[in-house]
């Protein structure tokens, strides 16, 4: 097995195992670090991609590359947002929870 | 029969193993320290498939400095009262969401057992525009970036903006144009000031050594831009530097100037070279580094400015 079908299947893995934590963790965050996950394990799907495109007297095509070059920057952007958000949230609320449920009782609760 | 191959299946097996400890681990603190783990060992993987810059990346980028952000929120979070217990998902919900993540990756895995023969590639397209456009560019991957496909990398840092300005817009009205809150120590700790003073003149120096080279070898805008970032985020750890005000001139500056260099540059292509973000070749390499320098310094402001958090009203000055 080449170095680049393993790294695609530790990517396959990888994609796999962000999407159970995306889907059963409660913690916000702990969701956001899953998603992360999975974007590193396409990325490393594109790097497979881009080791197999060699070519042209390269040893790996520079466009998957470069794409996933800004994809990470794009990444961190979109995370660094997401936490900005979440913690907005759990600031107005008092709640660490995406749970639109847990929100409603509370309301409920202070009559608000 | 050489040994890679081993340290190969060892470094997979690695990262799977810390993968899923990010997953499993039982607070948050432990879950984002394994996720730095991750990302450097990620990088050795980068490093295997022959893709040297997005190593550097993925190592600053996707491990540090989302690491910094994750931990940041993680005290920030625990500093508010009143937070609702977890509630845990009962087992016969794991286990389908187990089968169902279980059955994604194994369709995944089966695409990337199938792809086809022969792969497509862009690398001659790639090559030409290293040789042509971007002449003068030994590093085929800023070729791609700069040249190649300038818009897109033009339009990824419009979006560093636009989540700072969703970064921003989330502060409250009365914490507006304000700065945000200081990082970690609450005053000055001695061991942290002392790693800062010792650290920051080299990282500067490192960072901008790989932006230069970054025309030729491994490194570039982005990784150089990081490493600068990481170094004033250091400064501002250690409380030597506080965290600027939002409104002021200077900052919003150095987040807008590399778009705006690069679109300038890009539409001044129209008229001299003849095409939108065409470069005169006997220039294209000074003029690559020009827009380069001013995206070094947008990127050394913005991810900062998204780990530093919104304005706060607490006021610290």
């Amino acid at each position: 097995m080449t170095p680049s079908v393993l790294a695609g299947l530790v990517g396959a893995v990888l994609v796999g195992l962000g999407l159970y934590g995306l889907i059963l963790h409660p913690h916000p965050l702990r969701k956001l670090l899953a998603f992360n996950l999975i974007g590193s394990g396409v990325f490393l799907i594109f790097g497979i991609v881009a080791r197999r495109g060699a070519g042209a007297g390269l040893r790996f095509d520079p466009v998957p590359q470069a794409m996933v070059i800004t994809g990470i920057v794009v990444a961190f952007a979109a995370s660094a947002l997401a936490v900005a958000l979440i913690l907005r949230l759990s600031a107005e609320t008092s709640r660490v929870t995406l749970d639109p449920d847990a929100r409603k009782s509370r309301n409920g609760e202070d009559a608000k | 029969m050489s040994l890679l191959p081993y340290l190969d299946i060892g470094l997979a097996v690695l990262i799977v193993a810390v993968a899923i400890w990010t997953i499993a681990a039982p607070d948050l603190f432990a879950a984002v320290v394994g996720y730095v783990a991750y990302g450097l060992l990620l990088a050795f993987v980068w490093i295997r498939l022959y893709a040297p810059d997005v190593a550097l990346t993925e190592a600053a980028v996707g491990g540090g400095v989302t690491g910094v952000v994750l931990i940041t929120a993680g005290k920030r979070l625990g500093a508010l009262k009143n937070i609702a217990p977890e509630v845990q998902p009962g087992l016969p919900f794991k286990i389908l969401t187990g089968v169902l993540a279980a059955l994604v990756a194994s369709a995944v895995c089966g695409a990337i057992l199938m792809l086809p023969e022969p792969p497509p590639s862009l690398a001659p397209e790639a090559a030409a525009a290293a040789s042509g456009a971007g002449a003068g560019l030994g590093n085929p991957i800023t070729a791609v970036l700069m040249s190649y496909r300038s818009f897109d990398t033009m339009l990824e840092k419009i979006v560093l903006i636009l989540a700072v300005i969703g970064v921003w817009s989330v502060s409250t009205d009365k914490a507006w144009g304000g700065a945000p809150p200081p990082f970690r120590q609450p005053k000055p700790y001695a061991p942290m000031v002392f790693l800062a003073q010792l650290l920051a003149p080299v990282g500067i120096l490192i960072g901008i050594h790989i932006f230069w080279t970054g025309a030729n070898a491994p490194g570039g805008a982005f990784q150089g831009g990081a490493l600068l970032a990481a170094m004033w985020m250091i400064t501002m750890m250690a409380r030597l530097l506080e965290p600027p005000r939002v409104d002021a001139q200077w900052l919003r500056l150095a987040l807008v100037a590399g778009p705006a260099v690069f679109l300038i540059t890009g539409l001044t292509g129209e008229f001299v070279a003849g095409s939108f973000f065409a470069y005169p070749p006997s220039l294209a390499k000074p003029i690559i580094l020009f827009i380069e320098a001013f995206m070094l310094l947008s990127i050394a402001a913005a991810l900062p400015m998204l780990v530093a958090g919104p304005p706060s009203e607490r006021p610290d000055q």
